[in-house]
């Protein structure tokens, strides 16, 4: 009953969002209803529908996690995105330079590389935080920036192929790659790139949920976001719950890097990510900051990137930049949750922590 | 070095700084009255498109810039209407407005121009004179005297320091927050109506760029005050011209000379050139009677 009324909220939204999205589709001259068959239509069919919308969920339960863990804390991390570029370029670069290794040395050897290097990235505006007061959300942005000028950098001066004309690495070694679902899975095709990072999405939607509500570190990140006052009162060391937050959040963010460079392309490739970070916003808010919520946002959105896709080709007027408006009005009214409060406005507040700015 | 630092250079520099300077003294009205605004780049990106397609369709860059500039203040009304009227989170509802003008141009470009999200190419001679530069540069001390000087700044600064105070000496705080989001929406609008139909002669999907969030950074960098900020958007509109022109040279790459803003503002953030003090209500909704 308490997981149902959970769910009210985010559904209203969805729904005034795509009542919305509506209006732009019929204003631009298409038919809504056609539109929205299929928008989803396409991302739920069997196979490649719902192979395409797992593996472009996959990113998205990353940095949705991501974005949740920080803010359980108190904090907006708006910079998963560049965490996860950091990431994806560490884990290439390990991937080459290491090419030689067993696979059972190699593969986790890339996937931490992944892991640490997204987390240094996002304890770095935790340190700024706790240790000078820099407000995370703008270190997080500005990070976002010098993370993709400085891989875009390394890729073009020290990791490109001789003579490749893309502004990509040399691909990493056989050994490197991961195995994509098709080949675990009988009868699943195995030229969808879905593969094994995202089992490794739904262990860590497990992970995050025990770490936060049956750990005492969890419990301590918490407290800290639900009142920083009084969990510094209650003997907690606020500015240390503020850099593991954060270094946590990036590790999830760069989790990424294993998705797309080890199981997807097999090289990092120059702004490969389009807003999975940005998304993850969308994603966190949509799952009220909660594992379980953030994994069913995340397929929602994966299924609006999967029938994004299909929109751009076969209607008359719309493109797939409808789902960016989508996720931008849906973001609105979650936020402005209290619009669909109107009748019952003495109730009581969503219990989620308060940002403090 | 001879041949990079030249009059060329300062006059790209203070072109490439327009833009960056009519977003950041909108910002800079926002938040001094206590609002984060984080959605400066949509809108710009709303302001650009707007000026773009208005100017296509009537051949007059001046109907443009009038049209982005209701266009931007009626987008900032909506981020207003969510932050102040039903107290969302600004940094939350700045993204969405951020996202949604990244996608809502682009997917109307297609629809109108058939094209993959910008506008045609409009004549030289539909384009915004230098205009929208000597506007920027004079705004700077208006800005300063508005503040400072005039009741209506004083009222603004007492939303953003202390809203309780304000409310009891009579002052309607959520008016004044909501007058001034909206007059910083009008002005990032402007600087992304001179993007398309002054520097550019058309709309390209994203093409501001992350413009709006390095204004942000210049406000910070001039820690709120209008004159510093000035100095920080030429600083980093500097810092643009020099990428440009070097890309032929390239002694350094340019990659490395593109995060200097970005690197220099997270030094001040961090503290080490002075303290950068925010608006004391910044970010925090205000609720009468609690």
């Amino acid at each position: 009953m308490k997981a149902l009324r959970q769910l009210v909220f985010p559904l209203a939204a969805v729904a005034a969002a795509f009542a919305v999205g509506a209006i732009v589709i019929a204003l631009v001259g298409d038919d809504p209803i056609a539109t929205y068959q299929l928008l989803i239509g396409s991302a739920l069919s069997w196979p490649d529908g719902i192979g395409y919308t797992l593996f472009y969920a996959t990113p998205l339960i990353f940095t949705g996690l991501a974005v949740a863990v920080a803010y359980r804390c108190g904090l907006l991390n708006i910079g998963a995105e560049g965490q996860l570029y950091a990431a994806a370029f560490a884990t290439a670069w390990v991937g080459i330079t290491c090419a030689g290794l067993s696979p059972w040395l190699l593969v986790p050897l890339a996937g931490a590389a992944a892991i640490f290097t997204g987390a240094a990235w996002g304890a770095l505006p935790g340190v700024l935080k706790a240790r000078f007061g820099a407000h995370e959300v703008i270190t997080t942005i500005l990070l976002n920036f010098v993370a993709v000028a400085v891989a875009s950098y390394l890729t073009q001066y020290h990791a490109k192929q001789e003579g490749d004309a893309i502004l990509e690495t040399a691909p990493i070694g056989e050994h490197a790659r991961i195995a994509r679902l098709g080949r675990l899975l009988p009868g699943f095709p195995e030229r969808i790139p879905l593969n094994a990072a995202f089992l490794l999405a739904l262990a860590a939607c497990v992970l995050v949920y025990l770490f936060l509500w049956r750990t005492r570190w969890g419990y301590e990140i918490r407290a800290t976001g639900l009142s920083p006052a009084a969990a510094a009162y209650g003997g907690i060391a606020t500015g240390r719950q503020i850099v593991v937050a954060m270094a946590l959040s990036g590790g999830l963010a760069g989790m990424v890097g294993i998705n797309e460079v080890l199981g997807y392309r097999y090289r990092y490739y120059d702004g490969f990510s389009t807003g999975y970070g940005f998304t993850g916003i969308a994603v966190a808010l949509l799952g009220r900051n909660h594992p379980a919520g953030v994994l069913l946002a995340a397929l929602f959105f994966g299924a609006l990137l999967r029938g994004g896709l299909f929109v751009d080709i076969f209607t008359a007027h719309v493109s797939r930049d409808l789902i960016l408006v989508l996720q931008g009005v849906i973001i609105l009214f979650v936020a402005a949750e209290e619009l669909f409060r109107g009748p019952f406005r003495r109730q009581r507040r969503s219990r989620q922590p308060r940002m403090e700015a | 070095m001879k041949g990079v630092l030249d009059l060329g250079l300062l006059a790209s520099t203070v072109r490439l700084a327009t833009p960056l300077l009519l977003a950041a003294l909108g910002g800079l009205f926002s938040e001094r009255a206590g609002v984060i605004n984080i959605a400066l780049e949509g809108l710009m990106l709303a302001g650009a498109f707007t000026a773009a397609t208005v100017t296509y369709f009537t051949g007059n860059p001046w109907i443009g810039l009038g049209a982005a500039i209701l266009a931007g203040a009626a987008v900032a009304l909506v981020h207003a209407a969510a932050c102040i009227r039903y107290r969302a989170d600004q940094v939350v509802s700045g993204m969405a407005i951020n996202i949604l003008f990244l996608g809502l141009p682009a997917l109307l470009c297609g629809a109108l121009f058939d094209t993959t999200g910008g506008t045609p190419q409009l004549p030289r001679s539909e384009l915004l004179p230098t205009f929208p530069i000597l506007l920027a540069f004079a705004l700077v001390p208006i800005t300063a005297y508005v503040l400072d000087r005039t009741r209506f700044g004083l009222r603004l600064r007492a939303v953003g320091e202390n809203p309780e105070a304000a409310d009891t000496a009579g002052i309607h705080v959520a008016l004044v927050r909501t007058v001034a989001v909206v007059l910083s929406g009008a002005l990032a609008a402007v600087g992304g109506a001179y993007l398309s139909t002054g520097q550019s002669s058309l709309f390209a999907r994203n093409m501001t760029a992350g413009r709006g969030f390095i204004a942000l950074a210049a406000l910070i960098f001039g820690k709120w005050r209008p004159v510093p900020t000035m100095l920080a958007c030429l600083l980093f509109g500097g810092a643009e011209a020099l990428s440009i022109q070097m890309q032929g040279v390239a002694a350094i790459p340019v990659q490395l000379v593109q995060i200097l803003p970005y690197v220099l503002t997270i030094v001040v953030l961090a503290g080490f050139i002075g303290r950068a003090r925010a608006p004391r209500a910044l970010g925090k909704p205000y609720e009468k009677g609690r």
